[in-house]
């Protein structure tokens, strides 16, 4: 049967009354629907979580505001850094890992398509439950209303005595039903890659971005879970009167730190594996050459992996542990360094040499990989105990800390936005428009990060709503809040060009990029089946093997 | 640029691993994961009780209910075997047995919170050795539900003939899940009735 003689009901699907056509995306087990449903709902969140972000800026931009009350800037920084990790970094990345994965490794879906469904609705469910704490968490104790305990809580800010109302327990549930949601799509990412891969695709033969995924996936499993187990056990504190950290009763608040950053530094490893993954994409083909040291690479990751397991406790060197525990994890910190400067060596030598085309997305991977450097520079400073114990809970940290997700994370994921969105809408977004946010968020972002070390340096703890006038700290605060409008207006300029784009973009037929991994040999957007014919592959590069028949990849590989 | 990708001259065969068992392993060591945390805040906080009353008082080991319940292992095994064969009455009798046995487990837990509540006033709340115990032996315990709802409704399949040769694969699938149930206890046992006390 040749494929002329298949008609794909195209026109009729345009005709469906929008009711039927919601049905379909809220009952989909389509990998790539799921993938658009998690990167829709993250940029949402996006959105909410930079308005939080603004609030605390505008709040502290000179000394003696009044913008917000003590309460609401409790409120806005536990909501923001709640809703950037959980609801926006972690989905977009899961959308992304949905989306690709399957087109990448040459399979129809993912292992577990309704597993990948549920997954994808106890994670938005999650961030509806934390936010309709706004409505429900007052209850009859006319407490407040959204969590204020920081994103860490520590306790005994979360017992029943410091935190009256229901908002710690809408924190705590969002938290534990999301983390079903991530475990779930963890799990189905690892059989994925592990099971459903077309012929040919050995392990060693995987584009980077499923390796990576591979790990992230582990780090999920073994990250998410000890977070879970500690939301149960507070849940059991504030619900059945339980002692796990009560202090009165010979509970231990230090416990509760370990349990929370035995999840949070790996988490963090979470949401850069995948970062490292669009940059590991994306640098090859806009430097026009394959990825220098694939193995390393992938040895590297999983060394990461490792060593980001054994470095948690780097978050509690103030607390005051045993030498011994601080010379364990400095030098695991310390380690930690090797892998990732093996990683920016490589995309280094992958652009070294190489036909350099600074389109949109090369330019965020650029200067991610600069900004990821800084970043990582301070986190070593960070990672030796005595330094830590001048600047702990400062605005250095928070400055470091941002440095990473922003400066790394974010901006890869910017990158990766203008990368494949062609493959996902069919259409080419504007590359000036493109660039504009670039310089825009660039600008924006140097001006609000490289500026808020020096306040930490100069002493200004993070979490206070507002400071004394005189203590060096005004004008880095207000050059800080500058650079926040720089990066929302930039914010604005690219959901501009993705909706522009979206209704009124050139078409950019399946392979704009003249790349090599299996994903573009699909039509734009691809159809819901993803191959109509389960591609056999001989090397890395499939798509390179087919544009060049006289000098394949797999002679060499 | 052709959409489809030509495939190449020889067919290439190879054995991935099966997606149901991958997917069943990560979920358990995201589920051992789940319990590691419990088991270090029970080691942690033991002797920390500033009340009683303490392990040493009130816990007996339930031998012969772990014993039910790490035989159910063998039955299950016994039972999936018997399915690989193609013999399903003798899956459904090893089935059964495996749900019998993990039953009494439960009776042998209720039983003895039953005594330690109502006759030895330890509650969730009364000190962290309650605390941890029963969040512990819950936790557990609520793994072994959840695994003896999933049996039950295989038996169900079973005694209405829906179940065949063919499904050995997911069976087997779903015994990996109670073996865990199984090894999670030999932890659990030893931490809370033998290091506890």
């Amino acid at each position: 049967m040749s494929t002329d003689s298949i008609r794909w009901p195209q026109t009729e699907t345009a005709a469906h009354p929008l009711v039927d056509k919601l049905h379909e995306w809220v009952t989909t087990v389509d990998h790539k629907r799921l993938g658009i449903l998690y990167i829709i709902y993250a940029l949402v969140f996006l959105l909410i979580g930079g308005i939080e972000a603004t609030v605390i800026r505008i709040q502290l931009i000179r000394p003696h505001n009044d913008f917000v009350s003590p309460q609401v800037f409790n409120r806005m920084f536990t909501m923001h850094g709640t809703t950037m990790i959980f609801f926006v970094v972690m989905p977009v990345l899961f959308g992304f890992a949905n989306y690709l994965i399957p087109l990448m490794i040459g399979a129809r879906d993912m292992a577990f398509p309704r597993l990948n469904a549920f997954s994808f609705w106890m994670t938005a469910f999650g961030g509806l439950l934390l936010y309709f704490s706004l409505v429900g968490a007052n209850g009859l104790y006319g407490a407040g209303n959204a969590p204020d305990v920081g994103w860490f809580a520590y306790a005994p800010l979360t017992s029943r005595t410091f935190s009256v109302g229901h908002s710690t327990d809408f924190w705590t549930l969002a938290l534990l039903v999301s983390g079903f949601g991530s475990i779930g799509t963890a799990v189905n990412i690892i059989a994925t890659v592990l099971c459903m891969r077309c012929p040919g695709m050995t392990l060693a033969k995987m584009p980077l971005f499923a390796w990576l995924n591979l790990v992230m996936a582990s780090l999920v499993i073994l990250a998410v879970s000890p977070l879970t187990a500690a939301q149960l056990m507070l849940l059991v504190d504030r619900y059945l009167g339980g002692h796990f950290f009560d202090t009165q009763a010979g509970g231990s608040a230090v416990i509760w730190m370990h349990f929370f950053w035995v999840f949070g530094h790996p988490e963090v490893y979470v949401l850069v594996i995948p970062a490292f993954a669009f940059a590991s994409e994306i640098i090859p083909v806009f430097s026009r050459k394959a990825i220098f040291g694939y193995p390393v690479m992938v040895a590297a990751t999983i060394c990461i992996g490792f060593i980001g397991m054994s470095v948690w406790a780097h978050h509690m060197f103030t607390v005051g542990m045993s030498s011994a525990a601080n010379t364990f994890f400095v030098i695991s910190t310390m380690a930690i360094a090797v892998p990732t400067g093996i990683k920016i060596f490589n995309w280094l030598a992958t652009m070294w040499g190489g036909k350099i085309e600074f389109k949109t997305p090369m330019l965020f991977c650029v200067a991610f990989l600069f900004q990821f450097l800084v970043a990582g520079l301070t986190g070593i400073m960070l990672g030796s105990a005595p330094f830590n114990w001048q600047l702990g809970n400062s605005y250095f940290v928070v400055a470091h800390f941002h440095y990473v997700i922003v400066g790394g994370i974010l901006f890869t994921i910017f990158g990766a936005f203008y990368y494949w969105f062609p493959k996902m809408s069919g259409k080419m977004y504007s590359e000036t428009l493109g660039k504009l946010h670039f310089w825009l968020f660039l600008i924006g972002f140097h001006l609000t990060f490289d500026f808020m070390h020096i306040p930490g340096l100069l002493g200004m703890p993070r979490r206070i709503y507002t400071y004394e006038p005189g203590r060096g700290w005004d004008v880095w605060n207000l050059i800080v809040t500058i650079g926040v409008f720089f990066q929302a207006l930039g914010i604005v300029v690219f959901v501009a060009n993705l909706v522009w784009s979206y209704f009124k973009g050139e078409t950019a037929g399946s392979d704009p990029w003249d790349a090599w991994t299996l994903e573009w040999s699909t039509p734009s957007p691809p159809p819901a089946y993803n191959f109509a014919v389960i591609p056999t592959i001989k090397s890395r590069r499939p798509l390179w093997d087919l544009k060049h028949p006289a000098d394949p990849d797999w002679k060499y590989e | 640029m052709n959409a489809t990708y030509i495939p190449l001259q020889q067919p290439f065969t190879r054995e991935l691993p099966s997606r149901g068992r991958v997917g069943m392993f990560v979920l358990i060591a995201a589920e051992a994961a789940i319990f590691t945390i419990f088991v270090v805040a029970y080691i942690f906080y033991i002797g920390k009780s500033l009340t009683g009353p303490t392990p040493q008082d009130v816990l007996t080991a339930p031998i012969f209910y772990s014993i039910c319940l790490l035989s159910s292992s063998v039955t299950i095994h016994l039972a999936v075997q018997a399915l690989r064969l193609g013999n399903v009455s003798v899956f459904s009798r090893w089935w059964f047995a495996t749900i019998t046995l993990g039953a009494i487990f439960l009776y042998g837990t209720a039983t003895e919170w039953h005594r330690l509540i109502y006759r030895e006033r330890l509650t969730i709340s009364s000190n962290l050795f309650g605390t941890t115990y029963y969040s512990l032996v819950g936790l557990h315990g609520f793994h072994v539900v959840v695994g003896l709802l999933c049996l039950t409704l295989v038996l169900a399949f079973a005694l209405t003939g829906r179940v065949k040769h063919e499904h050995a694969y997911r069976v087997d699938v779903l015994s990996l899940y109670w073996h865990f149930v199984d090894v999670v206890w030999v932890v659990v046992f030893t931490v809370v009735y033998i290091v506890g006390r």
